[in-house]
Protein backbone atom coordinates (compact mmCIF):
# COMPACT_ATOMS: atom_id res chain seq x y z
CA UNK A 1 0.00 0.00 0.00
CA UNK A 2 2.84 2.46 0.80
CA UNK A 3 4.53 1.95 -2.58
CA UNK A 4 1.35 2.42 -4.65
CA UNK A 5 1.12 6.20 -4.38
CA UNK A 6 4.59 7.04 -5.82
CA UNK A 7 4.00 4.54 -8.63
CA UNK A 8 0.70 6.20 -9.58
CA UNK A 9 2.28 9.65 -9.46
CA UNK A 10 5.09 8.56 -11.72
CA UNK A 11 2.59 7.12 -14.23
CA UNK A 12 0.60 10.34 -14.15
CA UNK A 13 3.72 12.43 -14.73
CA UNK A 14 4.83 10.29 -17.65
CA UNK A 15 1.33 10.49 -19.19
CA UNK A 16 1.31 14.28 -18.85
CA UNK A 17 4.79 14.50 -20.32
CA UNK A 18 3.73 12.43 -23.33
CA UNK A 19 0.52 14.47 -23.84
CA UNK A 20 2.32 17.81 -23.71
CA UNK A 21 5.26 16.71 -25.81
CA UNK A 22 3.08 15.55 -28.75
CA UNK A 23 2.32 19.06 -30.11
CA UNK A 24 5.97 20.04 -29.73
CA UNK A 25 7.10 16.94 -31.61
CA UNK A 26 4.50 17.50 -34.34
CA UNK A 27 5.59 21.12 -34.77
CA UNK A 28 9.24 20.09 -34.93
CA UNK A 29 8.40 17.55 -37.62
CA UNK A 30 6.27 19.84 -39.77
CA UNK A 31 8.02 23.22 -39.68
CA UNK A 32 11.48 24.59 -40.15
CA UNK A 33 13.39 25.58 -36.99
CA UNK A 34 12.52 29.28 -37.51
CA UNK A 35 9.08 28.89 -39.03
CA UNK A 36 7.50 32.19 -40.06
CA UNK A 37 3.79 32.79 -39.63
CA UNK A 38 1.45 34.05 -42.35
CA UNK A 39 0.90 37.22 -40.31
CA UNK A 40 4.62 37.97 -40.38
CA UNK A 41 4.73 37.40 -44.14
CA UNK A 42 1.65 39.58 -44.65
CA UNK A 43 3.03 42.41 -42.52
CA UNK A 44 5.79 42.76 -45.13
CA UNK A 45 3.56 41.90 -48.09
CA UNK A 46 0.98 44.60 -47.34
CA UNK A 47 3.67 47.23 -47.93
CA UNK A 48 4.41 45.88 -51.40
CA UNK A 49 2.52 45.87 -54.68
CA UNK A 50 3.09 43.44 -57.52
CA UNK A 51 3.38 45.27 -60.89
CA UNK A 52 1.35 42.54 -62.58
CA UNK A 53 -1.82 43.18 -60.58
CA UNK A 54 -1.74 46.93 -60.08
CA UNK A 55 -3.43 48.56 -57.09
CA UNK A 56 -3.77 45.29 -55.17
CA UNK A 57 -1.50 44.93 -52.13
CA UNK A 58 0.61 41.80 -52.17
CA UNK A 59 -0.96 40.36 -48.99
CA UNK A 60 -4.43 40.09 -50.61
CA UNK A 61 -3.45 39.47 -54.23
CA UNK A 62 -4.58 36.07 -55.46
CA UNK A 63 -2.42 35.55 -58.54
CA UNK A 64 0.30 32.94 -58.95
CA UNK A 65 2.92 35.71 -59.26
CA UNK A 66 1.91 37.18 -55.88
CA UNK A 67 1.86 33.75 -54.25
CA UNK A 68 5.46 33.28 -55.43
CA UNK A 69 6.41 36.69 -54.06
CA UNK A 70 4.88 35.89 -50.66
CA UNK A 71 6.80 32.61 -50.62
CA UNK A 72 9.97 34.57 -51.37
CA UNK A 73 9.21 36.90 -48.44
CA UNK A 74 8.75 33.84 -46.21
CA UNK A 75 12.11 32.44 -47.32
CA UNK A 76 13.85 35.77 -46.67
CA UNK A 77 12.26 36.08 -43.21
CA UNK A 78 13.32 32.53 -42.39
CA UNK A 79 16.83 33.46 -43.46
CA UNK A 80 16.73 36.24 -40.86
CA UNK A 81 16.20 39.23 -43.15
CA UNK A 82 14.50 42.32 -41.73
CA UNK A 83 11.45 44.00 -43.28
CA UNK A 84 13.61 46.84 -44.64
CA UNK A 85 16.16 44.44 -46.14
CA UNK A 86 13.36 42.58 -47.93
CA UNK A 87 11.89 45.83 -49.25
CA UNK A 88 15.30 46.94 -50.55
CA UNK A 89 15.70 43.54 -52.26
CA UNK A 90 12.29 43.86 -53.94
CA UNK A 91 13.07 47.40 -55.13
CA UNK A 92 16.38 46.20 -56.61
CA UNK A 93 14.64 43.33 -58.36
CA UNK A 94 11.40 44.96 -59.49
CA UNK A 95 11.80 48.72 -59.17
CA UNK A 96 10.38 51.49 -56.97
CA UNK A 97 6.82 50.87 -58.08
CA UNK A 98 6.53 47.79 -55.88
CA UNK A 99 6.52 50.02 -52.80
CA UNK A 100 3.21 51.15 -51.30
CA UNK A 101 4.87 54.41 -50.23
CA UNK A 102 7.11 55.84 -52.96
CA UNK A 103 10.56 56.86 -51.74
CA UNK A 104 11.11 60.64 -51.53
CA UNK A 105 13.63 61.01 -54.34
CA UNK A 106 13.68 62.32 -57.92
CA UNK A 107 10.26 63.01 -59.43
CA UNK A 108 8.61 61.35 -56.40
CA UNK A 109 9.33 64.54 -54.44
CA UNK A 110 6.43 66.18 -56.26
CA UNK A 111 4.00 63.79 -54.55
CA UNK A 112 5.19 65.04 -51.17
CA UNK A 113 5.64 68.66 -52.23
CA UNK A 114 2.49 69.49 -54.15
CA UNK A 115 -0.31 68.60 -51.68
CA UNK A 116 1.07 70.70 -48.77
CA UNK A 117 1.91 73.51 -51.19
CA UNK A 118 -1.62 73.51 -52.62
CA UNK A 119 -3.10 73.43 -49.11
CA UNK A 120 -0.87 76.38 -48.15
CA UNK A 121 -1.94 78.31 -51.24
CA UNK A 122 -5.57 77.51 -50.53
CA UNK A 123 -5.10 78.82 -46.98
CA UNK A 124 -3.52 82.04 -48.26
CA UNK A 125 -6.36 82.57 -50.75
CA UNK A 126 -8.95 81.90 -48.04
CA UNK A 127 -7.22 84.28 -45.60
CA UNK A 128 -7.03 87.06 -48.19
CA UNK A 129 -10.64 86.55 -49.26
CA UNK A 130 -11.86 86.74 -45.65
CA UNK A 131 -9.77 89.89 -45.14
CA UNK A 132 -11.30 91.51 -48.26
CA UNK A 133 -14.83 90.52 -47.22
CA UNK A 134 -14.28 91.99 -43.75
CA UNK A 135 -12.88 95.24 -45.18
CA UNK A 136 -15.83 95.69 -47.58
CA UNK A 137 -18.42 98.33 -46.43
CA UNK A 138 -21.51 96.76 -44.88
CA UNK A 139 -24.48 96.49 -47.18
CA UNK A 140 -27.22 99.07 -46.61
CA UNK A 141 -30.21 97.81 -44.77
CA UNK A 142 -32.55 99.46 -47.26
CA UNK A 143 -30.97 99.59 -50.73
CA UNK A 144 -33.68 101.96 -51.98
CA UNK A 145 -32.88 104.48 -49.28
CA UNK A 146 -31.50 107.76 -50.64
CA UNK A 147 -27.89 108.46 -49.57
CA UNK A 148 -26.91 112.07 -49.21
CA UNK A 149 -24.36 113.03 -51.88
CA UNK A 150 -21.69 114.10 -49.36
CA UNK A 151 -21.84 110.62 -47.76
CA UNK A 152 -21.67 108.66 -51.02
CA UNK A 153 -18.12 107.24 -51.44
CA UNK A 154 -18.46 107.09 -55.21
CA UNK A 155 -19.41 110.75 -55.35
CA UNK A 156 -16.37 111.60 -53.21
CA UNK A 157 -14.13 109.58 -55.58
CA UNK A 158 -15.51 111.42 -58.63
CA UNK A 159 -14.94 114.70 -56.84
CA UNK A 160 -11.32 113.72 -56.15
CA UNK A 161 -10.72 112.75 -59.78
CA UNK A 162 -12.21 116.04 -61.00
CA UNK A 163 -10.03 118.05 -58.60
CA UNK A 164 -6.94 116.39 -60.04
CA UNK A 165 -7.82 117.68 -63.53
CA UNK B 1 0.15 116.57 -54.45
CA UNK B 2 -1.65 115.68 -51.24
CA UNK B 3 -2.89 112.50 -52.80
CA UNK B 4 0.59 111.32 -53.87
CA UNK B 5 1.38 109.09 -50.82
CA UNK B 6 -2.06 107.53 -50.97
CA UNK B 7 -1.57 106.76 -54.65
CA UNK B 8 1.88 105.23 -54.02
CA UNK B 9 0.39 103.10 -51.30
CA UNK B 10 -2.29 101.90 -53.69
CA UNK B 11 0.30 101.09 -56.38
CA UNK B 12 2.49 99.12 -53.94
CA UNK B 13 -0.61 97.25 -52.75
CA UNK B 14 -1.45 96.41 -56.35
CA UNK B 15 2.14 95.15 -56.88
CA UNK B 16 1.91 92.91 -53.81
CA UNK B 17 -1.33 91.38 -55.05
CA UNK B 18 0.14 90.67 -58.48
CA UNK B 19 3.14 88.87 -56.91
CA UNK B 20 0.80 86.63 -54.96
CA UNK B 21 -1.17 85.90 -58.08
CA UNK B 22 2.02 85.18 -59.99
CA UNK B 23 3.13 82.57 -57.43
CA UNK B 24 -0.28 80.92 -57.50
CA UNK B 25 -0.27 80.79 -61.29
CA UNK B 26 3.29 79.41 -61.43
CA UNK B 27 2.40 76.62 -58.99
CA UNK B 28 -0.79 75.80 -60.86
CA UNK B 29 0.98 75.76 -64.24
CA UNK B 30 3.74 73.52 -62.82
CA UNK B 31 1.10 71.21 -61.43
CA UNK B 32 -0.64 71.05 -64.80
CA UNK B 33 2.67 70.40 -66.61
CA UNK B 34 3.46 67.50 -64.27
CA UNK B 35 -0.06 66.11 -64.73
CA UNK B 36 0.20 66.51 -68.51
CA UNK B 37 3.58 64.77 -68.64
CA UNK B 38 2.22 61.87 -66.59
CA UNK B 39 -0.80 61.60 -68.86
CA UNK B 40 1.35 61.72 -72.01
CA UNK B 41 3.55 58.98 -70.62
CA UNK B 42 0.59 56.77 -69.79
CA UNK B 43 -0.95 57.37 -73.24
CA UNK B 44 2.29 56.65 -75.11
CA UNK B 45 1.09 53.21 -76.20
CA UNK B 46 3.22 50.23 -77.06
CA UNK B 47 6.43 50.29 -79.04
CA UNK B 48 5.75 49.46 -82.69
CA UNK B 49 7.14 48.34 -86.03
CA UNK B 50 10.04 50.45 -87.34
CA UNK B 51 10.57 52.04 -83.91
CA UNK B 52 14.14 51.99 -82.68
CA UNK B 53 14.78 49.27 -80.15
CA UNK B 54 15.46 50.46 -76.60
CA UNK B 55 19.11 50.15 -75.67
CA UNK B 56 19.06 47.76 -72.72
CA UNK B 57 21.49 45.63 -70.78
CA UNK B 58 20.55 42.12 -69.70
CA UNK B 59 22.43 40.30 -66.97
CA UNK B 60 21.74 36.62 -67.42
CA UNK B 61 21.12 34.13 -64.62
CA UNK B 62 24.68 32.91 -65.30
CA UNK B 63 26.06 36.42 -64.78
CA UNK B 64 26.83 37.23 -68.42
CA UNK B 65 26.18 40.88 -69.37
CA UNK B 66 24.59 41.37 -72.78
CA UNK B 67 24.21 44.89 -74.19
CA UNK B 68 21.79 45.57 -77.01
CA UNK B 69 24.26 48.09 -78.46
CA UNK B 70 26.79 45.27 -78.93
CA UNK B 71 24.33 43.26 -81.03
CA UNK B 72 24.09 45.66 -83.98
CA UNK B 73 24.35 43.79 -87.26
CA UNK B 74 22.49 40.81 -85.82
CA UNK B 75 18.83 39.88 -85.77
CA UNK B 76 17.70 39.83 -82.14
CA UNK B 77 14.62 38.08 -80.78
CA UNK B 78 13.64 39.40 -77.33
CA UNK B 79 11.07 37.27 -75.53
CA UNK B 80 9.40 38.48 -72.30
CA UNK B 81 8.18 35.65 -70.10
CA UNK B 82 7.56 34.61 -66.49
CA UNK B 83 7.35 31.29 -64.68
CA UNK B 84 3.83 32.14 -63.37
CA UNK B 85 2.56 32.83 -66.88
CA UNK B 86 0.65 29.88 -68.32
CA UNK B 87 0.61 31.10 -71.97
CA UNK B 88 4.42 31.43 -71.75
CA UNK B 89 4.60 27.69 -71.18
CA UNK B 90 2.78 27.10 -74.47
CA UNK B 91 5.52 28.79 -76.47
CA UNK B 92 8.61 27.95 -74.37
CA UNK B 93 9.45 24.74 -76.23
CA UNK B 94 8.61 26.32 -79.59
CA UNK B 95 11.06 29.19 -79.05
CA UNK B 96 13.75 26.77 -77.91
CA UNK B 97 13.12 24.60 -80.99
CA UNK B 98 13.49 27.66 -83.23
CA UNK B 99 16.67 28.64 -81.40
CA UNK B 100 18.16 25.23 -82.17
CA UNK B 101 17.96 26.15 -85.87
CA UNK B 102 19.92 29.38 -85.43
CA UNK B 103 22.24 28.74 -82.49
CA UNK B 104 25.19 27.97 -84.77
CA UNK B 105 24.57 31.03 -86.90
CA UNK B 106 26.24 34.29 -85.93
CA UNK B 107 23.42 36.29 -87.51
CA UNK B 108 20.67 35.59 -84.98
CA UNK B 109 20.52 36.07 -81.20
CA UNK B 110 17.69 34.98 -78.90
CA UNK B 111 17.26 36.68 -75.51
CA UNK B 112 14.80 35.78 -72.77
CA UNK B 113 13.76 38.48 -70.32
CA UNK B 114 12.17 37.15 -67.14
CA UNK B 115 9.49 39.62 -66.07
CA UNK B 116 8.53 40.16 -62.39
CA UNK B 117 9.53 36.68 -61.33
CA UNK B 118 11.23 34.83 -58.50
CA UNK B 119 14.59 33.28 -59.28
CA UNK B 120 14.10 29.67 -58.06
CA UNK B 121 10.85 29.32 -60.04
CA UNK B 122 12.43 30.99 -63.08
CA UNK B 123 15.39 28.61 -63.02
CA UNK B 124 13.05 25.63 -62.63
CA UNK B 125 11.05 26.86 -65.65
CA UNK B 126 14.21 27.15 -67.79
CA UNK B 127 15.24 23.65 -66.76
CA UNK B 128 11.77 22.21 -67.39
CA UNK B 129 11.66 23.48 -70.99
CA UNK B 130 15.40 22.89 -71.64
CA UNK B 131 15.87 26.53 -72.63
CA UNK B 132 19.44 27.08 -73.74
CA UNK B 133 19.52 30.64 -75.13
CA UNK B 134 20.55 33.48 -72.74
CA UNK B 135 17.94 34.40 -70.17
CA UNK B 136 18.01 36.87 -67.32
CA UNK B 137 15.79 38.75 -64.90
CA UNK B 138 14.32 42.12 -65.81
CA UNK B 139 16.02 43.93 -62.93
CA UNK B 140 13.97 46.88 -61.72
CA UNK B 141 11.55 46.12 -64.62
CA UNK B 142 13.69 48.52 -66.64
CA UNK B 143 13.71 46.48 -69.87
CA UNK B 144 9.95 45.82 -69.88
CA UNK B 145 9.30 49.50 -69.15
CA UNK B 146 11.53 50.60 -72.01
CA UNK B 147 9.62 48.26 -74.37
CA UNK B 148 6.34 49.40 -72.72
CA UNK B 149 5.08 45.81 -72.65
CA UNK B 150 1.44 45.17 -71.70
CA UNK B 151 1.94 41.69 -70.32
CA UNK B 152 3.66 38.38 -70.92
CA UNK B 153 4.39 36.66 -73.21
CA UNK B 154 5.48 39.30 -75.69
CA UNK B 155 8.20 38.94 -78.30
CA UNK B 156 10.03 41.57 -80.32
CA UNK B 157 12.27 40.86 -83.31
CA UNK B 158 14.84 43.57 -83.97
CA UNK B 159 16.68 43.83 -87.28
CA UNK B 160 20.38 44.38 -87.94
CA UNK B 161 19.89 48.17 -87.82
CA UNK B 162 18.29 48.11 -84.40
CA UNK B 163 14.75 48.64 -85.65
CA UNK B 164 11.81 46.60 -84.42
CA UNK B 165 10.46 44.57 -87.34
CA UNK B 166 8.05 42.16 -85.68
CA UNK B 167 5.94 42.18 -82.50
CA UNK B 168 4.16 39.13 -81.16
CA UNK B 169 1.62 39.80 -78.41
CA UNK B 170 0.75 36.50 -76.75
CA UNK B 171 2.37 33.15 -77.44
CA UNK B 172 3.77 31.91 -80.74
CA UNK B 173 1.74 29.06 -82.19
CA UNK B 174 4.72 27.05 -83.44
CA UNK B 175 8.46 27.10 -84.03
CA UNK B 176 7.82 27.27 -87.78
CA UNK B 177 5.96 30.58 -87.26
CA UNK B 178 9.04 31.99 -85.53
CA UNK B 179 11.38 30.62 -88.18
CA UNK B 180 9.31 32.01 -91.06
CA UNK B 181 9.45 35.52 -89.54
CA UNK B 182 13.20 35.32 -88.90
CA UNK B 183 13.97 33.83 -92.31
CA UNK B 184 11.97 36.49 -94.13
CA UNK B 185 13.81 39.22 -92.21
CA UNK B 186 17.19 37.59 -92.91
CA UNK B 187 16.39 37.43 -96.62
CA UNK B 188 15.42 41.09 -96.90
Amino acid sequence: MRNRFPHRTASLLISLLVIFSIPILVKAQSGSPTSVTDDEVNSVARELYCPVCENIPLDVCGTQACAQWRELIRQKLEAGWSKDQIKVYFVEQYGDRVLATPPARGFNWLIYLFPPLLILLGGIILYRSIKIWKAAPPARENPNEEVPLEKDPYFAQIEDELKKR
Amino acid sequence: MENQPAENQQISKKKKISWGHLVIWIVLILFLIVLGLGLLRSQEGPIGINDASPNFTLTTFEGEIIKMSDLKGKLVLVNFWASWCTPCEQEASEIEMAWQSYKNSDKVVFLGVDYVDTEPEARAYLQKYHISYPNGPDLGTRISQSFRIRGVPETYIIDQNGLIQFVQIGPFRSSSQIQSVIDSLLNQ
